[in-house]
């Protein structure tokens, strides 16, 4: 577990804020964030969309620029680094997204693009970058082959392992994986899914693994934050957050997952949230979850929550979340825990 | 059941101990550059009044095509349908366009995943909902508008006089879907064709889309074919569960036995790769290999390739065969094989 080591990468009170389509507003896409990530853990990082995840994400890999905060890693704020150390040492955070499509260039064949952000940094001679293409493909699994082809004549699995082998080419550390299996049929995610373990096992990699999707990132995380509107609600080991989850969204959201049970073996109770996720533009004052909150009190619009940690590395931002937490133990309100245990 | 639905019903008490829809030997194909390709072998089933069947499958496996040619939705340029689609009485494969007008909508609703694609971007939500109304006729603007406001109000849009005036992208997306499910339950359909309704949908908005949609089902006793890849979806929303793969329906079952006691090896193969169900961190099982792409459907089975228990018989050509209890299975050796379901 994380221990007292130190964190590889370190965020504090992060904020972004995009220009709003309507004239003078704001969008508070991350509205105050912090954590830590330790070497080697896959962290994951489940919400709503619009609750600022790829946001997050891209800010880590320094892709979009903080309106606030700091982003340290290994201790090293990269904004006090010269431009030429920056370029360097960013090829250690990289960042994988959803749609493979996007990411590779349907002209070019899978090896030319594999090699492209080599070629792009100017690594190595034209023979040194294709034997590490080559390589790359065969540590994700692609016989050499596939090299020739051509993004079309490969299924969705295949092309996200594409994507993933040129990105090891830049022997990243910290991999951002934005909703990486979303796309692909249920039948080849597991694929995937152990794709990135085995690559964890072998090469250290830490991870950012952002998703929706709540059965991936309990399978695959050791620990898990939970975004709603900006605001990380609750963070902790996997087992405590999806089996004693402490935060009213958290609960709800993991109630809410359809569980592929038999009618006798699905005892979860189901917590109906009301509404939508508000706008960003205007978030709801104080908790910004009280608008669809079951137990918000007037306190809960005139001040944010703390963000605390409640019992040793489980933190969470509610106003009552140590009764939240007791509670749990006593009454056993396990929303989901049955549903997600395993 | 009011009294519109009563006069134009063919046979209200035939309805309902006969099947509401029973589809039999339907196959769709396409005329494509490499010739005309079938995407669809003998598709048969049968959908009972008020009966909730789930379809599910990996990408491409004839999900969507066969909820489309059940309304002659397909492009019918390319597309050529066979088999017998039989609704109420009616061929909806023969039946004459003014027939199928009358039927779509008013007997069959469908939605779709997008509603943003289905709803006229320059039309107000509740000017769209109307129309629906008024294009079955019998009906003035005012009560149209009245009956919109409520189909508005019972798929639990707040202040939908409000709303009626709205554009379709003035609302987030669960509104959307809710409003495409309005549009759709007007006519008080007999069947609702939902191609994966929730899956743009966050999961507390598919929370509150599933609960409606099973609601809405039970209250007015319409039958649901729920199209999706999400199998916790059809556990918490259907009683029957239809597989499907490389264009045939490969499982018909109820949901609880599909679930826990499944007699093909792709539906043990789907409920294997689902995580949650697995150990954390544990490595999952996948089915190894894609599905088929039209044009090169293997001889005999069509789950060969993929199949762990393949052997030799596997090479012919598989019936979907009754296994008893109500099941069917595509699968000669089902019998043989215990197949591991999500409770093992
Ligand atoms: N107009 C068309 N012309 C030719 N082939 C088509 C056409 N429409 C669909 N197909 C093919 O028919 C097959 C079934 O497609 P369908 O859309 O029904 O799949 P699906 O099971 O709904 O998949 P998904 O889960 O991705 O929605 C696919 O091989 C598809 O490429
Ligand atoms: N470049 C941008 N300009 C304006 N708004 C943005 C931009 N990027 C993200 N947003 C807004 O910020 C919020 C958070 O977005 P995002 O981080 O993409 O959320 P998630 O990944 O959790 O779905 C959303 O409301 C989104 O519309
Ligand atoms: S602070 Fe109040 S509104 Fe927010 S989660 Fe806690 S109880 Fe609910
Ligand atoms: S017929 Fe043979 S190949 Fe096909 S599913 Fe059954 S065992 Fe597998
Ligand atoms: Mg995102
Ligand atoms: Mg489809």
């Amino acid at each position: 577990m994380t221990g007292e080591r130190a964190p590889t990468l370190s965020v504090r009170d992060l904020r972004v804020e995009f220009p709003a389509a309507e004239r003078g507003a704001t969008v508070k896409a991350v509205d105050g964030v912090s954590f830590d990530i330790f070497k080697g853990e896959t962290f994951g990082l489940i919400g709503e969309s619009g609750s600022g995840k790829t946001t997050i994400g891209r800010a880590v890999v320094h892709l979009v620029e903080p309106t606030a905060g700091t982003i340290l890693h290994d201790g090293v704020d990269p904004a006090r680094l010269s431009s030429r150390e920056f370029r360097a040492a960013r090829r250690a955070w990289q960042i994988v997204f959803q749609d493979p499509n996007a990411a590779l260039n349907p002209r070019s064949t899978i090896l030319t693009s594999v090699m492209e952000p080599l070629a792009v940094s100017g690594v190595g001679s034209a023979e040194e970058r294709r034997r590490a293409a080559l390589q790359a493909l065969a540590r994700v699994g692609l016989p050499e082959e596939i090299g020739a082809r051509y993004p079309h004549q490969l299924s969705g699995g295949q092309k996200q392992r594409v994507v993933i082998a040129r990105t090891l080419t830049l022997k990243p550390e910290l991999i951002v994986c934005d909703e990486v299996v979303a796309a692909l049929d249920m039948s080849i995610r597991g694929d995937v899914l152990n794709l990135f373990a085995e690559l964890q096992r072998e090469l250290g990699l830490t991870y950012l693994f952002i998703t929706h999707d709540l059965s991936v990132v309990s399978h695959i995380s050791d620990r898990i934050a939970v975004a709603y509107l900006g605001r990380l609600v609750e963070l902790g080991p996997a087992e405590a957050v999806t089996e004693n989850a402490i935060h009213p969204y958290t609960r709800a959201l993991l109630s809410a997952e359809p569980a592929p049970l038999p009618s006798h073996m699905r005892t979860g109770k189901r917590i109906l949230l009301e509404g939508e996720i508000p706008s960003p533009i205007n978030p709801p004052s104080g908790c910004h979850f009280r608008t669809r909150c079951g137990h918000a009190v007037d306190l809960c619009a005139q001040r944010a929550p703390e963000w605390r940690e409640i019992v040793r590395g489980h933190w969470a931002a509610c106003h009552f979340a140590e009764q939240f937490c007791s509670e749990e133990n006593v009454a056993g309100e396990k929303a989901g825990a049955t549903l997600l245990g395993g | 059941m009011n009294e519109a639905a009563t006069q134009t019903a063919p046979d209200i008490r035939a309805a309902q101990s006969a099947p509401l829809l029973d589809v039999q030997g339907m196959s769709i194909s396409f005329a494509t550059a490499g010739g005309r390709l079938e995407a669809t072998r003998d598709i048969a089933f049968s959908v009972a009044p008020g009966e909730r069947i789930g379809v599910v499958g990996e990408s491409g496996c004839g999900k969507t095509i066969t909820g489309l040619s059940l309304l002659r939705l397909l492009p019918e340029d390319v597309a050529h349908i066979s088999g017998r689609l039989d609704f109420m009485g009616v061929d909806l494969a023969t039946c004459s366009e003014a027939t199928l007008r009358d039927i779509r909508g008013k007997r069959i609703g469908m939605i779709f995943q997008e509603p943003m694609s289905a709803l006229d971007p320059v039309f107000t939500v509740g000017d769209q909902i109307a129309e629906g109304l008024l294009a079955h006729g019998r009906m003035g603007r005012v009560e149209a508008r009245e009956r919109a406001l409520e189909a508005l109000r019972s798929v639990g849009i707040a202040a939908p006089e409000k709303r009626f005036h709205a554009y379709p992208h003035q609302l987030s997306g669960g509104m959307r879907q809710r409003v495409m499910i309005a549009g759709a339950m007007i006519c008080n359909p007999q069947l609702l064709i939902a191609d994966e309704p929730t899956t743009a949908l966050d999961v507390t908005v598919q929370a509150q889309i599933l609960e409606l949609l099973r609601d809405l089902s039970d209250r007015a006793h319409m039958a649901l074919l729920f199209i999706t890849h999400d199998l916790g979806v059809v556990a918490e929303t259907c009683t029957r569960m239809l597989t499907m793969y490389a264009g045939e329906i490969v499982e018909d079952a109820g949901v609880d036995a599909a679930l826990e006691h499944p007699l093909h090896p792709y539906t043990s193969g789907l409920l294997r790769a689902l995580p949650r169900l697995s150990e954390r961190r544990s490595a999952l099982p996948s089915i190894p290999g894609r599905v088929p792409v039209l044009g090169q459907m293997p001889e005999g089975c069509r789950f060969r390739q993929r199949c762990p228990f393949a052997t030799d018989g596997c090479e012919k050509p598989q019936a979907l065969q009754d296994a008893g209890a109500g099941r069917r299975v595509r699968c000669w050796r089902f019998r043989d094989l215990d197949l591991p379901g999500v409770a093992a």
